[in-house]
């Protein structure tokens, strides 16, 4: 005959693992609220600092594309100027070419270690893969500087002869006076994203189920087209998520840019041009900076703050969309 | 009393299961053995296919119908370190052959799997990617929608072609996987348990589209429920799973035959156990 268990102790562990599962969502909550609160006060304080240069420069800031903060020469405008335009250029233009650069490498990199390589191969490759993300990205900015601007100041002297004389596209190749330009930059920090997006594609196309990628086989498809009928629009979503974090990084990268791209404010169409970014400028002046100055940094902030909010807002979007016409309603 | 005729009582009247003598033999198993590495997954498979008739394979799990029948289109080169012995011709030639392309070869003998698994695309694009891949493009319309209708499914789906087709039905699903399939008009059908995820109903018009397909078409089906074997074959093959002398598990196919003959006057013993349920 088996002891009946005491009614009591049983009541008490009940009640005692309601008090565990209470403290455990406790703690999940507070977790999930601090996301919240920290975002609000990074938010919030970054408006609040820069509340002094709304009411100096006012809007003029995210029109004007002059940036004349100090004058020492005295032989300028009467007052400092502080457009935010020419640099907001510059990290956009830095992030597209690094994009361009970085998500078909990345994909190619991910699909050849997902759908091709053998699997030595792949550990290895991962290795490497892995060891380029962990490279401070100063580190990249110093070889880019050192190293790379210089190599490819011929190529950029070439390409300008010879796609300089076609009428639009011309003007995007311009002169190189030096390899330190929007290019430069835009290579560079590409090679520091591709990483990222190589590794979350890698997991991405690594969930499409077999089942998929065998209706396809069974239809008589090539690699490239099981590729394409299977894989990518299984991951789309998936691959969309690892761009954006890439271009979060490569919006937010501060050092690296600064190094490469030296700190010509200006707006051209010339990607052969030196250029400067918002947390380039942020990083650079904070130092020497006051009053006004200081809070048309953090205007600075607030306008990286935003584009990345938007960015990724956009991204949700296309997602949405893709996912309901791929998917059906459920998705 | 358990008699084998009895089980012959569950089956519906399928007087349209009759073989066809006549039918020529599309593929032929010539004592195939297939291999995983070094392990010898299913031994000495001889059998034919015969021209638009349906070919079940039959068995317990583990006996090989899979892998036979996987073998058939190639699909096996897939998994690493598969490969045969023994020879699989398609029109008397050489399936297996160092000059026949894999992905020719499953472009005339397609698959419909154990899971509906369309593309995570519209149902439209779901039938037309086959079409595409095998660079046609005239009339792909008049295509798409023959093959849905060849298929039953035209009905439920015309107007609304440009949705998803992972919205649609289980059933549904299936048969946007048929259609897929016979879109690109395959000799060969092999289906790998087309029912096995669908309830009665829809498992009922998969049965009834079989028998329609099996005019233009050779079905080589397997199949766990052997009442479904019975109703939709012309021809069942029964595998089993043995345990030879060295204690290796592998599939060996027991018998071939006709349907009926199968169900009502197996000639082997082990076939008469397994249909009669004494299996074990």
């Amino acid at each position: 005959m088996t002891q009946q268990p005491n009614p009591a102790l049983a009541m008490s562990s009940k009640a005692r693992s309601r008090i565990a599962d209470r403290t455990f969502w406790a703690i999940c909550l507070i977790a999930g609220i601090a996301v919240l609160a920290i975002l609000g006060l990074i938010l919030g304080s970054l408006i609040s600092q820069s509340m002094p240069a709304f009411r100096e420069a006012g809007l003029d800031m995210f029109t004007n594309t002059r940036w004349v903060p100090n004058d020492p020469d005295a032989d300028g405008p009467a007052g400092p100027i502080y457009g935010l335009l020419a640099f907001a250029y510059g990290t956009v233009v830095v992030s597209i070419i690094a994009l361009i650069f970085a998500v078909p490498v990345s994909l190619g990199i991910a699909l050849f270690l997902t759908e091709l390589a053998p699997r030595r191969v792949r550990g290895t490759v991962v290795t490497f893969i892995d060891l380029l993300a962990s490279v401070p990205s100063v580190v990249f900015g110093l070889w880019g500087v050192l190293v790379v601007a210089p190599a490819l100041v011929p190529v950029y002297q070439w390409l300008h002869g010879t796609l300089g004389g076609i009428p639009v596209l011309g003007r995007l190749f311009g002169e190189a006076a030096s390899g330190r330009n929007f290019m430069t930059a835009g290579i560079i920090l590409a090679l520091m994203i591709v990483p990222i997006i190589t590794s979350i594609s890698r997991e991405v196309f690594d969930t499409v189920p077999d089942s998929d990628k065998q209706a396809a086989w069974a239809l008589g498809a090539t690699r490239w087209e099981m590729i394409k009928g299977s894989v990518l629009p299984h991951s789309f979503g998936g691959v969309v998520g690892a761009i954006m974090l890439g271009l979060g990084r490569a919006m937010g990268e501060t050092i690296l840019v600064a190094l490469v791209m030296g700190s010509a404010v200006q707006i051209t169409p010339n990607l052969f041009a030196g250029g400067y970014a918002l947390p380039g400028a942020i990083v650079n002046l904070f130092g020497e900076s006051s009053g006004t100055f200081t809070a048309v940094l953090m205007v600075m902030g607030v306008v990286l703050f935003v584009m990345t909010v938007l960015i990724n807002l956009l991204a949700r979007v296309i997602v949405r969309r893709a996912e309901v016409r791929m998917k059906g309603a459920t998705a | 009393m358990t008699s084998v005729t009895s089980i012959s009582t569950l089956i519906p009247g399928n007087a349209s299961a009759m073989p066809t003598s006549s039918a020529r033999t599309v593929m032929q198993l010539t004592d195939v053995s297939v291999f995983y590495g070094a392990y010898e997954a299913v031994r000495g498979t001889t059998m034919p296919i015969r021209e638009h008739q349906i070919t079940a394979m039959i068995g317990p799990s583990g006996c090989g119908k899979s892998t036979v029948l996987r073998s058939l289109n190639r699909m096996n080169d897939l998994i690493n370190g598969a490969r045969i012995q023994g020879t699989i011709t398609f029109h008397d030639q050489d399936l297996y052959a160092p000059n026949v392309d894999p992905i020719q070869v499953r472009r005339r003998i397609g698959m419909v799997f154990q899971k509906p698994n369309p593309f995570p695309k519209s149902i439209y694009e779901n039938v037309a990617y086959g079409l595409r891949i095998n660079g046609i493009k005239d009339n792909l319309d008049g295509r798409v929608e023959k093959a849905l209708r060849d298929a039953a499914l035209w009905d439920e789906v015309k107007g609304k072609l440009n949705t998803s087709g992972l919205a649609l039905s289980g059933g549904q699903q299936q048969r946007l996987c048929i259609a897929r399939a016979i879109a690109v008009q395959p000799e060969v059908i092999l289906m790998d348990e087309p029912c096995s995820a669908l309830d009665p109903i829809a498992t009922g018009k998969i049965e009834d589209l079989m028998h329609e397909l099996s005019r233009t078409f050779t079905i080589v089906i397997v199949t766990h429920n052997m009442q479904q074997a019975a109703r939709v074959s012309h021809y069942t093959a029964f595998f089993t799973a043995e345990v030879d002398d060295k204690q290796v598990r592998h599939g060996r196919l027991v018998e071939f035959n006709d349907t009926g003959r199968i169900f009502t006057n197996p000639n082997d013993k082990r076939t008469e156990d397994y249909i009669t349920g004494r299996f074990g």
